[in-house]
């Protein structure tokens, strides 16, 4: 190819003699409007998420909120609201964070609003198992946010991060169902305070 | 005379391939001292990474007879490279690699000039990379290579028979090393896979349930992420963890230490617990130097032709015995990256609602239900809601004026078609050409469409 990179040196000689001038002839359209434009190149996981968020089909209940503008879907909060089972009446924010190298990685979800739940812990962490060891390329972010409104309808002692509330999920869950409501109205379930959520 | 003779056994190894004729030799290859000459004076090589690959590439680069290199890195010298990253001495610490790195070599090698950019590469224009001939890469990191590939295939046209054209190849020697592992291959895009049609050969990370790690850890790596993931946020609640921070990294192996010892687990160690955290495996300075010498000498190739190039994909592993492999993958036609792409020609007076409309009528595309994106910018989502509400108010104007008023460009668009009677949805890429805007007008005249 060192005939090739000869003629463009050549011309790019040419062009920066020609400071200005006429438009250098040879030169392809695209070469011209990159030295014109400073442009980002077209970003192949952008173009997934971008796909992958125009196609949502988010259960009734969910809304989401881009908080840096239509131009950054790598970044978004999600909000459910759980029309069923012991979270009925509730309201829980999650945060996502796409990688760069989505749908390669999984997103970064975590858990905004503070929730007894067995599954998520006080921090925000969220047991679920295509977030981690179980996440696929084929999978989206639909099935992520399904993954979460799930957890919310059937949460599960089984796989805990919050022990105790899933400790009081498997032996008692009338109790369950009573600390769940005290949480989500804002008070004390042991030595933990959380925020009102409904 | 005695000048000439030091000048030939300078060069005498690369001779051997540039003054002679061969039977590998490209069509184009004419041997002779105008090859050699040519290949100092034209071949313009960008080094992407001054790291342990990078270091072995420049130096390899520098002594297969080019002269014109510039070399990108981020990153400062850090104590614990001085055992691979062989042009960085003691005293260098704390300074950039890409600096360093470069005037090692011109002071070694006489004649070479290499150019330093101690920047992201994200920080560079896009029309910084379209000033080389050919980009070598020298990364650990898939995100920097997808996005230089992206660049690379972003200045790649193709004529109306859809092929690509030779003067806008933008060829990426690619090498990787982990352990005792190492790849090396040929993008030229347009021709050969490029690293979007292969991404599927990196294997995904590995990554622990969290309630495992929270409540029945089972080996010392459980304990590092249990430090790392969950007890840190709990303490350090608000303050992002900073993998490249040796205080941050100290404290999480502390709190590994104490975990393990807890459940019993042995085989904590700090350089586990970096390992594990900044998902590195330990770099061997010999997989380096092989695979950078690949490189360099696939490099030597696509410039001068003086023999076939790599196709494509070699992978090295050293790790028992000895295997290398060259494996031909093959190009993803439908590509977003490097695909040519659905040639649409408009009229600048086009709104983005009627360029909407247009793609359903479309004889080749049929879309319905389409969002716009042009660059990283959404032209038009139409979901979900919050997001079409923000969008909506540029259905109204030119599509001409949305894209920067180019004279073409690409978009990509996505929606749903109808196939045997099932509705898919699809993402497809559109080069764009607007009628009668200068700059086009001795081009794409064929095609349409
Ligand atoms: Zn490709």
């Amino acid at each position: 190819m060192i005939k090739l990179f000869k003629v463009k040196e050549k011309q790019r000689e040419l062009a920066e003699n020609a400071s200005g001038g006429a438009p250098v002839k040879k030169q392809t359209a695209g070469e011209l409007r990159l030295h014109k434009v400073n442009f980002k190149p077209p970003l192949d996981f952008l173009l997934d998420m971008t796909r992958d968020i125009s196609e949502l089909n988010l259960p009734k209940s969910c809304t989401m909120q881009f908080p840096n503008g239509k131009d950054d879907l790598m970044n978004f909060e999600v909000s459910i609201r759980p029309d069923e089972g012991y979270y009925l009446g509730g309201t829980f924010l999650f945060s996502f964070q796409v990688s760069p190298i989505y749908p390669h990685e999984a997103p970064k979800v975590k858990c905004k609003t503070k929730v007894y739940h067995p599954n998520i812990d006080l921090e925000g962490n969220v047991c679920l198992n295509i977030l981690r060891e179980d996440w696929k390329p084929v999978l989206n972010i639909n099935t992520v946010i399904y993954g979460l409104y799930h957890l919310f309808t059937e949460p599960n002692y089984e796989d805990p991060l919050n022990h105790d509330a899933a400790a009081v999920l498997r032996e008692n869950p009338k109790m369950f169902e009573s600390n769940v409501r005290r949480a989500m109205a804002g008070g004390y379930v042991g030595q933990t305070f959380f925020p009102r959520c409904m | 005379m005695a000048d000439a003779s030091v000048q030939s056994s300078r060069s005498r190894d690369l001779d051997k391939l540039l003054l002679r004729p061969g039977n590998l030799v490209g069509p184009r290859f004419e041997p002779g001292p105008e090859m050699r000459d040519d290949l100092q004076t034209y071949a313009r090589v960008l080094v992407v990474g001054a790291g342990g690959l990078g270091c072995e590439l420049l130096k390899d680069l520098a002594l297969s007879g080019f002269r014109n290199l510039e070399v990108i890195d981020m990153d400062r010298i850090e104590v614990t490279n001085l055992n691979r990253q062989f042009l960085f001495r003691l005293e260098d610490v704390g300074k950039p690699k890409a600096e360093v790195a470069s005037k090692r070599v011109m002071e070694r090698i006489s004649g070479v000039n290499i150019v330093p950019h101690f920047c992201r590469i994200e920080d560079k224009d896009i029309s910084f990379y379209n000033d080389f001939n050919i980009i070598a890469l020298g990364l650990d990191s898939i995100e920097a290579r997808s996005y230089i590939n992206s660049v690379a295939c972003s200045f790649l046209e193709y004529d109306s028979d859809n092929n690509p054209r030779e003067e806008t190849i933008k060829p990426m020697v690619d090498g990787g090393t982990e352990g005792f592992k190492g790849h090396a291959r040929v993008i030229m895009p347009g021709i050969t896979p490029c690293f979007e049609c292969t991404i599927w050969l990196f294997p995904p990370q590995v990554k622990f349930p969290l309630c495992t790690l929270a409540e029945t850890p089972r080996t010392a790596a459980h304990c590092i992420e249990y430090a790392h993931l969950i007890k840190w946020n709990e303490v350090h609640g608000g303050v992002a963890f900073d993998p490249d921070n040796p205080q941050h990294m100290k404290w999480v192996y502390d709190e590994a230490v104490k975990r393990a010892e807890l459940f019993g687990i042995p085989g904590v160690t700090y350089s586990l617990t970096q390992g594990v955290v900044k998902n590195i495996i330990p770099a061997i300075a010999s997989t380096n130097a092989i695979i950078s010498a690949a490189c360099a000498l696939e490099t030597l190739k696509i410039a001068t032709e003086c023999s076939k190039t790599l196709s494509n994909y070699l992978t090295y592993n050293g790790a028992e015995g000895l295997h290398t492999k060259v494996t031909e993958f093959e190009r993803d036609k439908d590509c977003l990256v490097c695909g040519p792409g659905v040639l649409i020609e408009v009229d600048p007076s086009v709104t983005l609602q009627k360029f909407i409309d247009l793609l359903e009528e479309h004889p080749k595309l049929r879309l319905s239900r389409v969002s716009v994106t042009h660059r990283g910018k959404n032209l038009y989502m139409q979901a979900p809601p919050v997001l079409e509400e923000m969008t909506r108010s540029n259905l109204s104007l030119t599509l001409f004026e949305l894209m920067g008023k180019l004279s073409k460009d690409v978009v990509n668009v996505n929606g749903t078609t109808t196939k045997n009677d099932q509705k898919i949805s699809c993402l497809r890429k559109l080069s764009v050409v607007f009628k009668g805007i200068d700059g086009v007008t001795d081009m794409d005249t064929a095609g349409g469409a």
